[in-house]
């Protein structure tokens, strides 16, 4: 079978430059020891849509082999799992239509390690909102014990860039990008936020994790900072 | 619409948040790549489209095949169509301003459209200058036949383009046309010495700066849809195939037989584009595709493409 191809592809090919020249500016990670911490474990991106080729570049950056996944046969592969940013009702109806919902749910039920931004956080949620709090009924995954609120931060218009301060993260500030971001709410006993941002509503949560489950709202493929990659990596790595 | 004000985000530690910033206008676009972006006319179609898959719905008054039947100036679609929609799904919603028409555009972002698409299926308000689009906070969409119309729509503050093909045709050789165009003319640039992009930056008549940045990169710096013709799941697949990172479905989906079974098998044919077994499988028993016109039934005053400058 063949492996999952990613969109954008066709254009770059044959242009060897392409992935090192259209790496994002940023702070990037330590050079990597394979030999300190084993193999480098294999990081899958779920492939049916959204923003999928950011992250498989800074997966690799963070030390993970990357691998684009769109089928049970590659989720099977795979060590841990990312959800991009996208939309969370496109990519939840192309699980359930691809038969990749209950394997996956299997998988995270059975301790897969998983990072979710955005869209992908939505669907790692246990529910979801709208922007005013109805709840939106849509296939997630319910790994991680939020409830989500879709656009919390309003449409287009809202979407807004800033600096975080991140917990388990070393160094500066993250940059954050929110584009119709959700923020994160009813977190369960065993979730920590790692980062809030103060709104007109009070502060909200908007990094998660629980276990060896991670989710952000915003998009830090935007950034070419890969600190939080490397913490996924981490996670992935870390045993059960 | 819901009545709730939108949480704006009060000062983060470190720098004040930025709204309108071209990462974030661009990162948006990013977020829809391998998806469909489908014309509605109405709520009822924004949620066949939603149910559907879609990544986002193009609210218009009449997609471009009926455009072309009724004649006479095209315009900014009636804001309580626009509402009406926004307030039938969940998903981003863009309506298209006439090229040049800068108070339909200030218009459109004051009803908190999520993209604005600068579109030669209207018709033009200018014919000499597009909007300048760097002052918006919402983003636009910009059509293109080629690399040098692409980058001087970006130089005016486009983050997404998508090429024109001809819309309402349900004839996918001009969006082939322009798809090939675009990515041969980027493989080109990449070809070429430093000292040979000032030269191929005044043949494609675009900003110096953005012809090097596609020169280094062998990619647009923004996100590139296809348009104008696609009516088919192995249309959408073969754009894919040729470079588009996503698909806009104008008529070819509303007008055609059974429009849900339509609009979901476009949009797994452009998530598997490179698996001929998935398109097959959902290629089967869709019913009639739009009637369409074949683009050489039009004359060249019938054309849409060539609007924009």
């Amino acid at each position: 079978m063949r492996a999952t191809r990613v969109p954008g592809e066709a254009l770059a090919r044959g242009h060897q430059a392409t992935r090192e020249a259209a790496r994002p500016a940023g702070p990037q990670p330590a050079a990597h020891d394979p030999e300190a911490e084993g193999p480098p474990p294999t990081v899958g991106v779920l492939a049916l849509q959204g923003d999928v080729l950011e992250h498989l570049r800074l997966l690799e950056a963070a030390g993970a082999h990357a691998v684009p996944v769109a089928r049970t046969d590659e989720l099977a592969a795979v060590d841990g799992l990312l959800l991009p940013g996208g939309e969370s009702t496109t990519i939840g109806r192309l699980l359930e239509l691809f038969g990749l919902r209950a394997p996956l749910q299997e998988r995270l039920a059975a301790g897969m390690p998983a990072f979710g931004t955005c869209a992908g956080a939505i669907l790692l949620g246990r529910a979801t909102t709208l922007d005013d709090g109805t709840p939106s009924p849509q296939p997630l995954l319910g790994a991680l014990d939020v409830v989500t609120r879709r656009n919390a931060f309003g449409r287009q218009v809202a979407s807004f860039e800033a600096d975080l301060d991140v917990g388990e993260l070393d160094g500066a500030a993250l940059h954050a990008v929110f584009i119709r971001a959700p923020w994160f709410e009813q977190l369960g006993p065993a979730v920590h936020p790692l980062a809030h941002v103060p709104t007109s509503q009070g502060e909200q949560a908007v990094v998660v994790r629980q276990g060896r489950i991670l989710a952000s709202a915003f998009h830090p493929e935007l950034t070419g900072d890969a600190r939080l990659h490397q913490r996924f990596v981490a996670l992935v790595r870390q045993p059960a | 619409m819901s009545d709730q004000t939108p949480s704006q985000p009060a000062t983060a530690p470190g720098a004040a948040p930025q709204v309108g910033t071209d990462r974030v206008k661009r990162g948006f676009a990013d977020m829809l790549k391998g998806g469909v972006i489908m014309d509605v006319v109405d709520p009822e179609q924004a949620r066949i489209a939603e149910e559907a898959g879609a990544v986002a719905v193009m609210a218009l008054e009449r997609v471009p095949a009926d455009i072309r039947a009724h004649g006479g100036v095209a315009r900014m679609s009636d804001p309580e169509v626009i509402e009406a929609i926004q307030a039938a799904v969940s998903i981003p919603v863009m309506a298209k301003a006439r090229i040049g028409h800068a108070v339909e555009a200030q218009v459109l972002q004051s009803l908190g459209v999520d993209y604005i698409d600068e579109s030669e299926v209207l018709t033009p308000a200018d014919e000499a200058h597009h909007i300048d689009k760097q002052p918006f906070t919402v983003p636009f969409v910009c059509g293109a036949t080629n690399l040098g119309e692409a980058l001087r729509r970006i130089g005016e503050g486009a983050a997404m383009i998508r090429s024109k093909g001809e819309a309402g045709t349900g004839d996918v050789v001009e969006a082939t046309r322009h798809m090939r165009a675009i990515a041969g003319e980027i493989r080109r640039l990449t070809t070429l010495a430093p000292e040979e992009r000032y030269a191929a930056a005044k043949e494609l008549r675009a900003p110096v700066d953005l012809v090097e940045e596609v020169a280094e990169t062998g990619r647009l710096p923004v996100v590139l849809f296809t348009a104008g013709g696609v009516a088919t799941p192995a249309d959408a697949a073969f754009m894919m195939q040729l470079g588009a990172d996503g698909v806009f479905v104008g008529s070819g989906i509303f007008k055609s037989g059974d429009p849900a079974k339509r609009a979901r098998a476009i949009v797994e044919a452009t998530t598997f584009a490179w698996d001929p077994q998935v398109v097959a499988k959902v290629s089967r028993g869709l019913g009639e595709a739009m009637v369409g016109s074949g683009i050489h039934t039009l004359e060249s005053s019938e054309r849409l493409a060539g609007r924009g400058w």
